[in-house]
């Protein structure tokens, strides 16, 4: 159970191998967190992830495999994972993404479709299933990986981009239907951040670590922010970009 | 039945379940046998989330009513669902006090029980449970009348079994006489924490009622300056006009959710010198009533609603006798971490029942309410729980809303013997709560 300072015993991660999700589960287990289920694609780094968080101290541990292109196989994803988790849930984090090759994909139509289903469909129908379990539960919690992509779409990542606005709307559509069910989302809206994912793309500014991002997610959940920005600072920034005229808007996005 | 958001007095960590008021014992029953998750809740007076259960089944005992007249010996039979206001409200004009009452009046005697709580007089009369003298209680594997003598390894777990056995409906309580409506106290203010526990630890055995607040706020040598306040029952020839009257409804209410940081370090410290200069020195024989004694904070309605959205926890724990210097560092490591805390109430524990989940034992027992918020505070607390366990003592679970579970069987070492009470009476484990949920009080 989750208790008064936000803090979960039972966490589901969909998109779990990713150092974003390993950072968390690490802060998670530091705290009260004991059963860890994990979803994603590779077996191999599936397993070597559980085995992280049974050192991070988690006493049971679980791997749920899953293919973000597989859009049928959300929901047995998902059930999967409560399943595995066997006792009500306190957190699904969802973590799952591909930022693509922009370049690559703008003139393909099966890549463009791609980063749209594993950014933005595959997300929002495992959010379906898993609002359903938590809110029969009557308690639980969300959070989902947004990014600053999604507050204004620019020419060198705007499938990614696009794809994560979409995810957001959901999310934040998804956060009021919530209201009164014990249930809560909470959207996360890094910068660019360090990682396997982001490795040999240019840094744009604000850019944090994934320990950085996983300690700002970790104070959001003790807070319950609706949205949170990482680092803080971006909420101020993202208001100035929503603004920006767009001829403005294209020279600050070409940089990086 | 409806869905309902619930949470404890702190409004900490919500979780939503069907409400259900059944008004007789077999609507308890068929209340149980329809849900595999249903805990009973009373008034909602516990802090953290010991009376709700996502998902499953909250059974409001208020509908199982009805206070039975009071034999020349004090006996009465009593609802479950009846408060300890509604109960003083008829009791003392025929001359009786509850035996021992928490710091509010809004709490169930079905919720007494499962708390097993204790009172001002802890130190000489123990917990509410040494005054049972039997309870009507409906488990998912039939209903029986329990007491001391008869099934007594239910009848203790039950009694401070945070409603893991089952449903009170009914309880046989042994009242206390009383002759005025009023208390005699003494009040003594002491500038630091070591005068003010050597003071109870010599005079508390002279009073039936004793407990000090202490300001966890102050540092070096006023650390944990203190009020004692102490007292006695006044007789007819004690005071020049003895009346018999019942206690009357809180005047004031704040009727919203303060904004969240109201109560900071700053305001905190603030109340708490107001608080303490405002206390006499020194005075002897002062006549109080006794709500303004005993439940000094039913004087405000919803007055958790201070501390914000966020909520607060109220973190309680008892140590023994030997260990009062744990009490002492628990003080220290809280005024250090500078997380705001009103005043402590500190209190010496007597003899304990011998409920395996029952709180009090002997020695003393702080208890301190801090608002959610401060980063630092989870860790303090989780701190504060090993000079606890060290000390041979434990938290409250009435009151806790955050303990590690790993942490549950070093506090409560006969929490086996509970757990194969409970498998008797409860073998498909349908009694759960939040609470035991996170602290795995459910049995496995």
């Amino acid at each position: 159970m989750d208790n008064a300072f936000g803090q979960p015993q039972s966490v589901i991660v969909l998109g779990g191998t990713s150092d974003i999700a390993r950072a968390l589960t690490k802060r998670l287990c530091a705290a009260r967190t004991r059963s860890v289920v994990l979803a994603g694609r590779d077996a191999a780094r599936l397993a070597a992830a559980a085995d992280e968080a049974r050192g991070y101290g988690a006493s049971m541990t679980a791997t749920v495999h899953f293919d973000a292109e597989d859009l049928a196989g959300a929901r047995r994803c998902v059930d999967e994972a409560f399943t595995q988790a066997g006792e009500p849930v306190d957190l699904v984090v969802v973590a799952v993404g591909q930022l693509g090759d922009q370049l690559l994909d703008e003139d393909d139509p099966a890549r463009a479709a791609s980063s749209a289903v594993v950014n933005f469909a595959w997300p929002s129908a495992a959010l379906a299933e898993v609002r359903a379990r938590l809110v029969a539960q009557g308690h639980g919690r969300i959070i989902v990986l947004s990014s600053i992509a999604s507050v204004r779409v620019r020419r060198n990542a705007y499938l990614y981009g696009a794809a994560k606005a979409g995810l957001d709307r959901v999310c934040q559509g998804l956060a009021s239907s919530l209201s009164g069910t014990g249930v809560s989302l909470q959207i996360v809206r890094p910068a660019f951040v360090r990682s396997k994912m982001t490795a040999g793309r240019p840094e744009t500014p604000f850019s944090t670590g994934v320990n950085e991002l996983a300690e700002t997610i970790v104070r959001g959940l003790a807070t319950g922010a609706p949205v949170i920005w990482s680092p803080p600072v971006l909420r101020y920034v993202a208001l100035v970009l929503r603004v920006l005229p767009a001829p403005l808007w294209r020279l600050v996005a070409a940089r990086g | 039945m409806t869905r309902e958001r619930l949470t404890g007095w702190g409004r900490t960590a919500p979780s939503v379940a069907e409400v259900v008021t059944p008004d007789d014992e077999e609507g308890v029953v068929a209340a149980i046998a329809g849900s595999s998750a249903v805990i009973a809740r009373g008034l909602g007076r516990s802090y953290g989330d010991a009376a709700q259960v996502g998902g499953g089944v909250a059974l409001s005992n208020l509908g199982l009513g009805g206070v039975g007249p009071i034999d020349e010996g004090g006996r009465l039979s009593v609802g479950a669902g009846v408060s300890f206001d509604e109960l003083l409200a008829s009791s003392i004009p025929q001359g009786w006090f509850v035996p021992v009452t928490p710091g509010t009046r809004q709490v169930t005697l079905g919720g007494a029980i499962a708390a097993d709580v204790h009172g001002k007089n802890h130190h000489v009369d123990g917990s509410i449970g040494a005054h049972v003298l039997d309870l009507r209680l409906v488990t998912p594997t039939g209903t029986s009348d329990v007491s001391p003598t008869k099934d007594p390894d239910l009848f203790w777990a039950t009694v401070g079994g945070m409603g893991l056995t089952g449903v009170v409906t009914r309880l046989t309580l042994e009242m206390l006489p009383i002759e005025t409506d009023r208390v005699l106290v003494d009040t003594e203010r002491f500038d630091n924490l070591d005068a003010v526990m050597a003071a109870m630890a010599e005079g508390d055995q002279d009073y039936r009622y004793s407990v000090a607040w202490v300001d966890c706020m102050t540092r070096g040598a006023h650390m944990g300056r203190a009020i004692l306040t102490r007292g006695n029952h006044a007789g007819a020839g004690d005071v020049t006009s003895a009346t018999l009257t019942g206690p009357t409804p809180a005047r004031l209410a704040v009727p919203f959710d303060a904004p969240s940081g109201l109560l900071n370090s700053w305001s905190v410290r603030a109340f708490n010198e107001l608080w303490f200069r405002s206390a006499p020195r020194h005075e002897v024989g002062e006549a109080q009533g006794l709500a303004t004694f005993f439940h000094p904070l039913d004087g405000v309605r919803d007055w958790n609603r201070l501390y914000g959205r966020r909520g607060f926890v109220q973190y309680q724990f008892c140590v023994p006798d030997d260990a009062g210097e744990t009490v002492v560092r628990a003080i220290t490591r809280l005024s250090d971490s500078r997380v705001p805390s009103f005043l402590a109430v500190l209190k010496r524990f007597g003899a304990a029942t011998p409920g395996p989940l029952s709180f009090p034992a002997p020695g003393w027992t702080l208890a301190l309410d801090l608002p959610v918020g401060p980063a630092a505070l989870p860790g303090v607390l989780d701190e504060l729980d090993e000079l606890v366990i060290a000390a041979r003592g434990r938290v409250y679970f009435a009151k806790d809303a955050r303990l590690n579970p790993s942490k549950v069987r070093a506090m409560y070492p006969h929490l086996a013997d509970f757990l194969e009470v409970k498998e008797r009476v409860d073998p498909e484990h349908r009694m759960t709560s939040d609470l035991a949920r996170r602290l795995g009080l459910t049995g496995e």
